[in-house]
């Protein structure tokens, strides 16, 4: 862990959002997220995840409720946040190298130093051999690697990831979940983590709120006490797999009937 | 390599038939030459007036490229100002449909009468009737950005600068050429019509519509048919030029940009 680092805490209340439609969202929310803990938010489609997130980021305002990262409104406390999107969203006319880069060059961070960055984080998530390759080249799941090289580059201290690996076969989501937790030991962030799949949510987070749909509210919260440093070897404990289970079970409940 | 070979030798055996049956339509119908002249005749012509013949070419080459640079440039700068807000657009964009859709045969000559005969007019023209393509295309790319990324910049605070330099050009690059493309096609067709109308201030000198006009009133048909040949060649070399640039900006990022062969 970094000298220093203090990871943000993130704290939800009373959150309703309303579309202009009616359409409620999202019901008097109430998840208070504490630093450096790593939270999935775990629901059937519907269940307003995704907005948390973007109320989190402050690309979209609550209807009522209020939203505090560390202290101060969303939109304040961007420049310690990173996003990562259910895409890699990279910029198709950049190469590797310099998507990776994007956030510290519109952030005015200088060209040397920006370099050096890119290149450890390159490193980082071993893309240095395709570094100027164009994304159209690369295959989904190194896509992805570049979207969360990117999204460290800027060094957050809170990361919103909606969905980041659901659309990558099942081996390179584990591949990439061994991955994020791996990135995480070495600075700890707060995260916030949006998924459907089970499995995922319980190898890498500390909590997982279960939320119902129509509108979304929390339904359940579930500790996940596996200790770290979690490797591929957990999930075919009997422990992992009885949480799978209970979790599964939890979900089910929280379905719209 | 081979493939393009073939296709390459099919295109010039079509062109060969092509060039026989013209011959025997000739032979067959006994057609005069000032009606119909002979391939022979028309290459004779090529030869022999080959000067003037690229004097009229190159005429109408710069009232095209100037046409269709001018309206590249005030095209793009037009797509700035729509993509600004919807709001703008709704208000200006009909009047880029009335661009589109003003018959520039109609124009022309109230053109002549303000601005007079001679090469300016005709650029003017053919600006005139390739600016629309630009402005609709351009404007398309500007717009169209993925909403994720729009997000993405605004994580990072970019200022309105960043968002237009590095995220809505760079995008609107791709659509910026499908309008270039369909600009320079009309735009060689542009400045060609308004010759026939302003080509030329000085009689018997001018671009390939004028001479066209001419050599149909002296019944020099073989003449004409040479110039008919240079105008399509005007025709190709814009498209290649064009088709040039398009790769040379896109092929590393774009699909559209990348070469069958790579299949």
């Amino acid at each position: 862990m970094t000298e220093g680092f203090v990871a943000p805490q993130v704290e939800l209340t009373k959150v309703s959002k309303q579309y202009g439609n009616g359409r409620v969202v999202l019901d008097a929310l109430d998840i208070t997220i504490a630093k450096g803990e790593f939270v999935t938010l775990l629901g059937p489609s519907g269940c307003g995840k995704s907005t948390v997130l973007k109320l989190v980021a402050g690309l979209t305002a609550p209807s009522s409720g209020s939203i505090q990262v560390d202290g101060m409104t969303p939109t304040n406390a961007r420049e310690t946040v990173s996003y990562i999107f259910q895409d890699a969203t990279l910029l198709p006319w950049r190469t590797v190298r310099h998507n990776v880069g994007l956030g510290l060059e519109l952030e005015g961070v200088n060209g040397s130093r920006r370099k050096d960055k890119t290149s450890t984080l390159l490193g980082l998530v071993g893309l240095e051999h395709v570094a100027d390759a164009y994304p159209r080249e690369l295959s989904g799941g190194m896509k992805m690697r570049v979207s969360i090289a990117r999204a460290l580059a800027t060094s957050p201290r809170l990361l919103l990831m909606d969905e980041p690996f659901a659309a990558l076969d099942e081996m390179t989501r584990d591949r990439l979940n061994e991955e994020i937790l791996r990135l995480r030991a070495q600075e700890q962030w707060t995260a916030i983590f949006v998924t459907h799949s089970v499995a995922e949510a319980i190898f890498l987070s500390m909590r997982i709120v279960v939320l119902a749909a129509n509108p979304g509210r929390v339904h359940a919260i579930v500790p996940v006490e596996f200790p770290f440093p979690r490797t591929a070897a957990l999930r075919s404990t009997p422990g992992f797999g009885d949480l799978v289970l209970r979790v599964s079970r939890t979900l089910r409940e929280a379905l719209p009937q | 390599m081979k493939r393009r070979l073939v296709t390459f030798g099919n295109a010039l055996g079509v062109f060969a038939a092509l060039l026989l049956l013209w011959q025997l339509v000739l032979w067959i119908f006994r057609v005069p030459p000032f009606m119909l002249p002979s391939p022979w005749a028309v290459a004779r012509a090529v030869v022999a007036r080959f000067p003037s013949l690229l004097t009229s070419l190159s005429i109408t080459a710069r009232e095209a490229g100037g046409g269709l640079a001018a309206s590249i440039v005030v095209g793009v700068i037009i797509a700035l100002i729509f993509a600004q807000s919807r709001w703008v657009r709704r208000m200006l964009y009909p009047y880029t449909i009335l661009l589109q859709t003003v018959p520039i045969v109609a124009i022309a000559p109230l053109i002549l009468m303000w601005v007079g005969a001679g090469e300016v007019s005709v650029t003017l023209i053919a600006f005139i009737i390739s600016l629309a393509p630009v402005i609709a295309n351009t404007t398309q790319g500007l717009v169209s950005v993925d909403e994720n990324l729009v997000h993405l910049f605004l994580m990072h605070n970019a200022s309105p600068q960043q968002l237009l330099f590095k995220l809505r050009l760079p995008n609107a690059v791709p659509s910026l050429f499908v309008g270039i493309r369909i600009a320079s096609g009309i735009a060689v067709i542009g400045a060609i019509t308004g010759e026939l109308y302003a080509g030329s201030s000085r009689i018997g000198e001018g671009g390939l519509g004028y001479s066209i006009l001419y050599a149909s009133s002296q019944l020099q048909t073989d003449y004409l048919f040479a110039l008919v040949l240079a105008a399509t060649v005007l025709g190709f070399g814009f498209f290649f030029i064009v088709m040039f640039f398009e790769w040379y900006f896109l092929h590393r990022w774009h699909e559209s940009a990348r070469t069958p062969d790579t299949e």
